[in-house]
This record gives C-alpha cells, sequence and structure tokens, in this order.
C-alpha cells in the first residue's frame, strides 16, 4: 500500500498566491457513479492511495434516481442483459431478471461500494471546480464542500474524470419553440408515469429513450404522438427465446462476420415483426448494428395497437400546435425532447482532451489524454452491450499503466508514444453514422479486444 | 500475470441458476475481519464445515460462511454441470457477501475455488488439500484406491475409502458415519479432473495459502508442493492428518493456523 502518513501529504506548493496542499502519489477520482467506483476499487486493487470526490451526498451517480443529475425515471430498466452488463469480477444475483430495474442497478453499486469499502474514500458532497495541470504530470484540484465551504486546491499525481455523459441535455432547434404555449419538457426532466396521465403527448427522438417514453406514453396518455428523423431497428430484446444481446455475442463468439449477422438478424426481423413501413414507420435507411441499436420489443407493438401515432420530422413549432414535416397540424399537450445528452466538463479546459472547435473529446481509446499521461476519462463510452464490464477494463488499464510509469518510466514512455502515437481509430466496424450521437459509439467485441492488447504490453517485464 | 477479458461463452451462456445450500455462523461481536467463505469438493457438502470448522472460525472473530455445490448436500440438483458451474457458484456467493471475502476451498473444491478467483478479487485464499487434478494425481489415486476410483472413469461417482479421508485418530463409527453421508460430483465434472486445463491468473493477486498433510492419501506432498510453488509459496503442513482435516480428529490445529494466517496478513 501506498497509503501516504499526514506528514508527507502535508506538503504545501503555491499556485499563484493559492496554497496547494500535495497529495503526495495519490489519484484523485471525480465522481462515485459507477465509472468512478470502479475506478477507486481498481486504484486501489493495484495499491494506490485513491480520493474520490461526488458532488452528491450517494454513490450510484445516473444510477440514483435521488440525484438531481439523474436522467433515471420510474420505469427505466436495463436494455442490455445481466451477463454483458455487470462488472466482470462481481456478478449481479442469479436471482435476478435478464434485465434489471434500474432501483437494482443502483442496489448493486451500492453492494459494491460496501463490498469492496470504496466509501471510505469518497468525499460525498463535494463538487470538483477546477482541474488544471501542474508542473511533473502532476494536478492541480480545486473543490468546493458543503454550504459555505471555502475552495480548496489538492495537488494529485494522476486525475481519473468519471463524471459521466449523460447528463447534460441537447436541446434541438426548431422555428418557433421558444415561442410555443404547450409544455415542453426534455427527457432527463422526465421521472413518472404521472406526467403522462390524461395528456396528448409528443415524442420526439428515435433512440432509446425516446422509444421508451413513447411506449410509456402509449400506455399511460391519453394520445401519443411519436417522431423520428430516420428509419430505425428495432430489436426485440429476445430471440429465440435468449436476451438479443446475448445470441449476438454467440455470433461473435463463432467468430461470423458482420455481414452474416446483419443478415441472420434482418431475417429474424422479417419473420417476427415484418415490413415496418406497413406500421408507418420510415424503412430504415441502414442496416443493423450501423447505429447504435435500439432495443425495443413493444414499440411496433403499440403501434400496432393504436397506442402511438408514428410520425415523421417535425417542421415548426406554433404557438398552440406543432407542425410536421408533412404539412399536418397536431396539439399535444406536452412535448418530451428525448434528444439526447452531450458531453460536459466545465471544470476541465477543453484542450486538455483535445477537444476541437467541434467540443468533441479526443482521446486514445476514448480514454487517455494524448498530451497527459496522468490524465484519464472513464466510461465515455456509447457501447452496443453494457458499459460496466467496458469501464472496468478502462480502469483496470489507467491502473496499470500508472504503475508502470513508476516501476519502468523509460519503458512506459517508450509505449507512451507507440499507443497514444497512431491515429484516432473508431473502434467499431459498421458504417456508423457521423452525428454527435455517435461520437463515442464502439463495439464492445472490437473494443475490449484493443484494450486486451493494451493490458498486455501494459505487463511488468518477468 | 496475464489478463483475460473476452469471455464470449460467460456472456452467452451465463450458468443455469439453481437454488444453494449456504451455512454461516456469526461471530458476537461485529468486528473488522474479513468473511471467510468454505467451499467444499466434491462428494462434500457444507456440512463438512458446520461440524467444526464454522462455529470455531466465527469464535475467533470472523463471520463464516460454507456453501454446498450444485448437485451436493442441499443445493439443488444438477446433474450435467461443469467445473464453470461450481466456480459460478462460489463467485455468486462470494459477491453476495457483505464484504470482500476470503474463500477456502477443500480437495476439488480448492480447485474451483483457483478457478473462482480468476473472476472474483478475493481478500486471500486457502487451498486445503488441493485436488487440482491432472493425470499425475489421477494415476495415485487410482493407485491408492483402484475400486473407488476406477468406475468413475466410466461415469459412476468417485468413492474415496474410510482411510484415505481421516487417520487412524478418529473412532472407526465415526468415520464410518461421515463417509455413508458423501456425495457425488457431476460425471462431466470428475472427467474434468483429468485435464483441467490451465489455471488463469487470480484477479487483485490475493495472497494464497496451500495446507495440507504429508500422509493425505488423496494429495500426496509433491502435488501440496507443486500447487504451493504455482503461488509461489510453501505448503503448511499437518503431519498424521488424513485428507478430510476439517473432520479428522484434529481439527482445531489447521483452522487455527489458517486463521492465524489470515489474521497476520
Amino acid at each position: 500500500m501506498t497509503d501516504l502518513g499526514p506528514s508527507q501529504a502535508a506538503t504545501t506548493h503555491w499556485r499563484g498566491d493559492q496554497p496547494v496542499h500535495g497529495r503526495g502519489e495519490t489519484v484523485c477520482v471525480i465522481g462515485a457513479g459507477a465509472s468512478g467506483l470502479v475506478a477507486v476499487k481498481n486504484l486501489r486493487e493495484q495499491g494506490f492511495a485513491v480520493d474520490c470526490f461526488e458532488r452528491e451526498t450517494g454513490v450510484g451517480g445516473a444510477w440514483n434516481w435521488r440525484h438531481t443529475r439523474s436522467p433515471v425515471y420510474g420505469s427505466t430498466h436495463l436494455i442490455s442483459s445481466k451477463s454483458v452488463t455487470q462488472f466482470p469480477d462481481f456478478p449481479m444475483p442469479d436471482s435476478w431478471p435478464d434485465y434489471p430495474h434500474h432501483s437494482r442497478l443502483l442496489q448493486y453499486l451500492e453492494r459494491y461500494a460496501d463490498h469492496f469499502g470504496l466509501r471510505e474514500h469518497v468525499w460525498f458532497g463535494t463538487e470538483v471546480t477546477r482541474v488544471e495541470p501542474a508542473e511533473g504530470g502532476y494536478w492541480d484540484v480545486t473543490t468546493r464542500g458543503g454550504r459555505g465551504a471555502l475552495d480548496r486546491t489538492q495537488r494529485y499525481a494522476a486525475v481519473v474524470v468519471a463524471t459521466g455523459h449523460n447528463w447534460s441535455p441537447k436541446m434541438p432547434e426548431y422555428e418557433g419553440l421558444a415561442d410555443y404555449r404547450g409544455e415542453v419538457i426534455h427527457a432527463s426532466a422526465y421521472k413518472d408515469a404521472a406526467q403522462l396521465r390524461g395528456r396528448k403527448v409528443l415524442v420526439v427522438g428515435g433512440g432509446n429513450t425516446g422509444c421508451d417514453l413513447a411506449v410509456e406514453a402509449a400506455q399511460q396518455a391519453t394520445m401519443c404522438w411519436h417522431s423520428t428523423r430516420r428509419g430505425y431497428w428495432y430489436a426485440p430484446k429476445y430471440v429465440y427465446g435468449r436476451p438479443a444481446d446475448q445470441v449476438n455475442d454467440l455470433a461473435r463468439a463463432l467468430r461470423l462476420p458482420l455481414r452474416l449477422r446483419q443478415w441472420l438478424f434482418h431475417r429474424v426481423l422479417r419473420r417476427t415483426v415484418g415490413d415496418l413501413t406497413r406500421f408507418g414507420l420510415r424503412k430504415p435507411d441502414h442496416r443493423i448494428y450501423e447505429t447504435h441499436p435500439i432495443v425495443n420489443s413493444q414499440l411496433v407493438y403499440y403501434i400496432g395497437h393504436g397506442g402511438i401515432v408514428p410520425v415523421g420530422d417535425l417542421a415548426r413549432f406554433e404557438r398552440h400546435s406543432v407542425e410536421l414535416a408533412t404539412g399536418e397540424l397536431i396539439e399535444p399537450d406536452l412535448v418530451v425532447l428525448a434528444t439526447g445528452y452531450q458531453p460536459r466538463f466545465d471544470f476541465l479546459a477543453p484542450q486538455l482532451l483535445g477537444a476541437q472547435a467541434d467540443g468533441r473529446p479526443r482521446l486514445y481509446m476514448h480514454a487517455f489524454a494524448r498530451p497527459y499521461p496522468t490524465l484519464f476519462v472513464a466510461g465515455m463510452l456509447q457501447p452496443d452491450s453494457g458499459l460496466l464490464p467496458l469501464v472496468h477494463w478502462q480502469t483496470v488499464a489507467m491502473a496499470r499503466w500508472l504503475r508502470l510509469r513508476e516501476s519502468a518510466p523509460q519503458r512506459a514512455a517508450q509505449l507512451w508514444t507507440s499507443l497514444v502515437g497512431g491515429p484516432d481509430r473508431r473502434w467499431t466496424k459498421a458504417a456508423v453514422k457521423d452525428s454527435t450521437r455517435h461520437w463515442f459509439e464502439i463495439d464492445h467485441v472490437l473494443y475490449l479486444r484493443a484494450l486486451q492488447k493494451t493490458l498486455k504490453a501494459l505487463e511488468p517485464a518477468a | 500475470m496475464s489478463t483475460r477479458i473476452l469471455r464470449p461463452l460467460e456472456w452467452a451462456y451465463p450458468p443455469r441458476p439453481v437454488r444453494r445450500e449456504v451455512r454461516y455462523a456469526r461471530p458476537d461481536t461485529d468486528g473488522s475481519r474479513p468473511p471467510v467463505l468454505f467451499v467444499p469438493g466434491f462428494g462434500h457438502g457444507a456440512w463438512i464445515f458446520t461440524e467444526h470448522w464454522l462455529e470455531h472460525t466465527a469464535g475467533r472473530g470472523f463471520p463464516a460462511y460454507a456453501l454446498s455445490l450444485r448437485g451436493h448436500g442441499k443445493s439443488g440438483s444438477a446433474p450435467r454441470t461443469t467445473l464453470r458451474s461450481y466456480a459460478h457458484d462460489v463467485v455468486q456467493v462470494a459477491a453476495s457477501l457483505p464484504r470482500q471475502a476470503v474463500l477456502v476451498g477443500h480437495g476439488a473444491g480448492a480447485l474451483v475455488v483457483a478457478r473462482a478467483l480468476a473472476r472474483y478479487p478475493a481478500r486471500a485464499a486457502v487451498l486445503v488439500a488441493p485436488v487440482l487434478g491432472g493425470v499425475r494425481m489421477a494415476f495415485s489415486v487410482l493407485a491408492g484406491n483402484p475400486a473407488g476410483t476406477l468406475p468413475a472413469l466410466f461415469g459412476a461417482g468417485l468413492r474415496p475409502s474410510r482411510r484415505q479421508l481421516f487417520s487412524r485418530e478418529l473412532p472407526i463409527r465415526v468415520g464410518r458415519g461421515y463417509a455413508s453421508r458423501l456425495g457425488r460430483a457431476s460425471t462431466l465434472a470428475q472427467w474434468q479432473l483429468l485435464a483441467p486445463g490451465r489455471l488463469e491468473d487470480p484477479v487483485g493477486n490475493p495472497p494464497v495459502l496451500v495446507v495440507g498433510s504429508p500422509q493425505d492419501r488423496i494429495v500426496p506432498l509433491v502435488a501440496l508442493n507443486r500447487a504451493a510453488r504455482q503461488y509461489g509459496g510453501a505448503p503448511l503442513l499437518f503431519p498424521g492428518m488424513g485428507h478430510d482435516l476439517m473432520l479428522d480428529a484434529r481439527w482445531p490445529e489447521p483452522i487455527d493456523a489458517i486463521l492465524d494466517w489470515l489474521d497476520k496478513g
């Protein structure tokens, strides 16, 4: 263990006229959600002292519905099945269903934190306001804790940013939206089915949230329009009697080529759902596995029962109605914008993460900041599977990298150049559409294979 | 230290859930000591630990748990089970405990624990009279007890003899009673003992202790040494005892040594 005694930790540096408390070789983790917790656990496992800062008073991040930034709503369930979603070294209980409810995921993360004794390393109610590079690869982290508390700056050997990327709403721009008199909310403000009951609802957005909310509105609201800009494939949660992602992983295990997997899936959908245009949906303009998968067994079902009326793109908002691209006017009481989220790191200068004018962070494997070998982002991925196993191995790689940097600096420096020197790779074979939504789109098998290689390179020399 | 990340078979075909028997003994005071999970070997159930070791461990301040692998004891039946599902049972129970656990595997249960270590970062692990499998071990067991071993090659259950399991110090009547309670592992898992494959490295780098008896008629001293060497140590030996150290006459000695080792770590 490299826990530092108080004497060693108390060195004070200066940034301008502000004192900076040195924390020695301690690593700072920002956020105690799923990604933050697994980072703390894996860094501790490699023997690092860790300070984790969490602005809320509990663990769980996005999965903790009590948190102001949590996007979950009452009926959120996982859309990837248990076996591809759990941490690889801490399985969910056998007694849980294939697709657990969000409250179970929070329970799972809380148990994870208790099981590995992580809470004692977390400073709750403490928000990170600034992260700035200091000399020697160190980082000055400024935090603000509690009401009226003063800012405090501490110097860390490394920083793992684990603040998530699904909390800052991305708002679409429509003509007349500002003057629209009906109620407009972003999906992040949707919490409970009571918000829909007895109302005419327009759901905008064809992502997983949009489809889930349309189904929810079909069950609860008087009327539901669902606006999507494009045609999508709606993958069922079960095929061949098993969770669909498990079947897909079996196909991956058998190394079936992408084309064959696409053909198989198209065939299953043709035989079960059939022609989507018959339901008034648009024909998908891409092959399956080419965009982030929409997993929803119920959307087409409810369209077939008249609960959802699919409409195309919106043209403009008027004072009391919404005009569709077809020219038709509809009059919803409530508009839910399920238009996604944007990554946001307020405490960090964008160029530190390699971001250019478009604001897109450019990191090696979406995790390692190229110019700064001691700055990492955990969990900034849009996988076609569960996120937790991916962020687990990401943070294992970070911890091992820091270890190697300490034990064999020369080898580490060489390795860094060879690893991050290469061009940006896209960790997906499919021709993913180039929208902000797919910035961090990855294929979990390809990504994990690459991580496996990175971990192998990080092994200490025998 | 190689790490296996891609486990498509695990993702696509997680082992089928079964009812699991878990017995426990809690210490009187809630201290900071880690929970200890005992894993019995083939044919044995959680009961071998509830006889003596479970209470004794709790008496020394460790929350103590013992499970029965599927198809054993009061756990659900599972006729076509392999080592993978046994290891799954261990990881499931370990992850359900309130804190990071110490895994203690006995006999072939040590092989199950060794496999579970690749899937769960245990705080520490103890392999008691470990049957890690392989052809060499199969031959030595076959030579010692052909009548109880040979039929197992053709699908019957392994039937260790009373003299393999216990020392002469244990009263014959008691030994017979224990032997009559033995069950059997699945045929597939028994066959897997012949060629268990290369063990994956443990995750989280836990300290591993090997415990055994040089007079064990199932796991000879060379096998104990080999097992200990694999984990970078030497075995802790208790001369004069049989294979089932937790049931034998001098059962307190090994468990005290194991708990002392845990206390030191």
